[in-house]
């Protein structure tokens, strides 16, 4: 199925699956035994303009359409989700705002080389006491002179231990909940501020994720993201697009988990026959498929507003939603096709299953999505 | 430095072939077609020299139908100028392919052809070194690494047991083997900037073929392996059936 690609993302679908097959597939399993960063893959995934996919080219990007970001990071998430989130994360979450609020400067010191993928990002927004309710942050920044003084803990932060350049949301303004938010652009080697331990994780664990403390963190003004008290926005429009790299993450996911089944369905013979000659694993596939697609197409389509110019939170929303609804089901059927062989960690299920959970989780649980689209259905 | 590169698609290796109902093609339903892979060398050698010179431009060639543009597309994605179309039938004839190809390059301006040693489908190895004897140029195979010297080219072959090192005049034809170096994947600019590079159109002039196909087999199915027992004792059945069967002792 070529859900109406053009060309063009048809050819960037071969290039990064061929890719992915190649560069990435061989270290997945000892990568996800030992929680380890894949820094060389990231390294050549920047080199040939993975790391920027939409950022304009006038920035160092590769300025292509949302619908060729979401086959990006589905391809690298059908051999490996941790690679596509460490993916996602840079273009979504960092050189998206970075480029909708950047100032000049910001533009020069930090989306072009991070676009380039000669830096990497993090985007720091959950605190231990604020997750799903983001606007209760308790991060304070105090403005000194020329410089603000960061003081807080971040909490779940992807990428965390190996970027170079951070965006952090921090409180200016105590009087007013979202709009006393602001964002900073925070260098990993500034004073003040520290890394906590790799958070030991049930999946993508090849993805690293930690805490980040600040201790008077000082940054200068000029790193100030947007102006004061736009940091909620900042982070709101992070995540809208955030949300389609997570759900192509899922999909990509989910489809690598589909061709794991039908590979082993064609392989097990029990009764005398192949299992996939059997209708109940045929059924269980085929509703594989048919998940995976209408996914697919929801988020090509949330893909599509937002290349048109269009507002596309609600069907983001509805995409990553899906996604990891169905991610979650696909996986779990597959580790059942594969009986207790799928139980093991000798077949790629076993990871897939692991690796899914988290996409109902992290860049809005499944409830703050609900919360969202129902949100927008009632005050139509 | 004007390079010339002869490139063909190819089924993706993955891919399941099955004969046509009359036996005397190839199904090519639903066929995922990639550059072949000894020419995915050829074509990182002749960037790599194209860019060490400093001048000239790298033509890519292939002959065939409606598969060949995308392929063309990947090698213009990996840095190459333009492309040209040679538009035919792909055929199992080696020589009427070469034919097309001389044909189309025949007259151009060009320093050297690179070409891969063989394409992994056919397995002829045949095209490169009959379109240097077509256009009267000297021709080096299975070539592991490539120098340029006072406007000669060192090239290093593999043999059986070893390499062989052939000094040859240009312009020349050069087949790459596995281990001349490592392939680029195409970037996402060099992917953008493909769709602005041209991919000229030719006819074909493949000649009459020689070959005539008379039947294609799928492999037959492997057969299934026999467990004769475990561990010391079951040397000797293992012995007896390598020596009976499988006559290899």
């Amino acid at each position: 199925m070529d859900h109406l690609l053009t060309e063009q993302q048809l050819d960037i679908k071969s290039a990064i699956r061929e890719f992915a097959e190649k560069e990435i597939a061989p270290s997945v399993v000892e990568r996800d035994e030992k929680s380890q960063f894949p820094a060389e893959i990231v390294r050549k995934l920047g080199e040939l303009g993975f790391m920027g996919v939409n950022t304009p080219e006038q920035y160092g990007g590769a300025g292509l359409d949302c619908v060729s970001y979401a086959i990006v990071i589905e391809e690298l998430s059908r051999i490996d989700p941790s690679v596509g989130v460490i993916c996602s994360v840079n273009n979504s979450l960092i050189c998206y705002p970075l480029q909708k609020f950047g100032s000049d400067f910001q533009h020069k010191k930090y989306l072009r080389p991070l676009a380039e993928g000669k830096l990497l990002g993090a985007f720091c927004l959950t605190e231990p006491g604020a997750g799903s309710d983001a606007s209760a942050l308790t991060t304070t920044a105090i403005k000194d002179g020329g410089e603000y003084v960061l003081t807080g803990e971040k909490a779940f932060i992807t990428n965390g231990l190996m970027s170079d350049t951070y965006i952090i949301m921090a409180r200016t303004d105590k009087t007013s909940k979202t709009k006393g938010i602001s964002a900073f652009i925070v260098d990993a080697d500034s004073k003040g501020f520290r890394r906590g331990v790799n958070e030991k994780k049930m999946g993508i664990r090849s993805s690293d994720c930690c805490m980040i403390i600040l201790e008077e963190c000082r940054v200068p003004a000029e790193n100030l993201l947007g102006n004061e008290g736009d940091g909620f926005k900042v982070a709101m429009t992070a995540l809208d697009s955030g949300r389609i790299g997570i759900a192509a993450q899922a999909i990509g996911l989910s489809q690598g988990a589909l061709e794991a089944a039908v590979k082993y369905s064609k392989q097990r013979e029990q009764f005398g026959q192949q299992i996939a000659e059997f209708q109940a694993i045929q059924f269980k596939l085929a509703d594989m498929q048919v998940m995976t697609e209408a996914a697919r197409l929801l988020n090509y389509s949330a893909a599509r507003k937002k290349d048109a110019g269009q507002r596309f939170t609600v069907e983001a929303s509805m995409a990553k939603l899906l996604a990891s609804d169905i991610v979650m089901k696909v996986a779990m059927e597959a580790v059942q096709i594969h009986g207790g062989n799928g139980f093991l960690k000798d077949f790629p299920v076993e990871r897939m299953l692991r690796d899914a959970k988290v996409t109902e989780i992290y860049e809005g649980t499944s409830e703050i999505q609900r919360t969202i689209i129902a949100r927008q259905l009632l005050t139509e | 430095m004007n390079i010339y590169l002869l490139l063909k698609a190819v089924a993706d290796s993955e891919a399941t072939i099955r004969p046509t109902t009359d036996g005397k093609a190839v199904n090519l339903d639903g066929i995922t077609w990639v550059l072949n892979p000894f020419d995915e060398f050829a074509v990182e050698e002749a960037l790599k020299m194209r860019d060490a010179a400093g001048s000239g431009e790298v033509v890519a060639v292939s002959y065939g139908g409606e598969e060949v543009p995308k392929v063309l597309r990947n090698a213009l994605a990996m840095g190459v100028d333009r492309g040209i179309h040679v538009k035919g039938a792909a055929t199992f004839d080696a020589l009427a392919t070469a034919r097309a190809l001389a044909n189309a390059v025949k007259g151009q301006s060009f320093d050297l052809i690179l070409c891969g040693k063989s394409a992994i489908d056919l397995d002829n190895h045949g095209v490169g070194v009959m379109v240097a004897e077509l256009l009267d140029l000297p021709s080096v195979s299975v070539v592991v690494k490539i120098e340029q010297k006072a406007g000669k080219l060192l090239c290093e072959r593999e043999v059986e047991g070893g390499l062989v090192v052939v000094e040859t005049p240009m312009p020349c034809v050069v087949c790459a083997q596995k281990g001349l170096n490592e392939p680029r994947y195409a970037s996402l600019k060099g992917i953008m900037a493909a769709k602005k590079k041209p991919i000229d159109e030719v006819e074909g002039n493949a000649g009459e073929s020689q070959v005539e196909v008379i039947e294609i087999q799928p492999k037959p199915q492997r057969q299934a392996g026999q467990i004769l027992g475990q561990g010391v004792d079951a040397i000797p059945a293992l012995i007896q059936k390598l020596r009976e069967e499988a006559k290899v002792l």
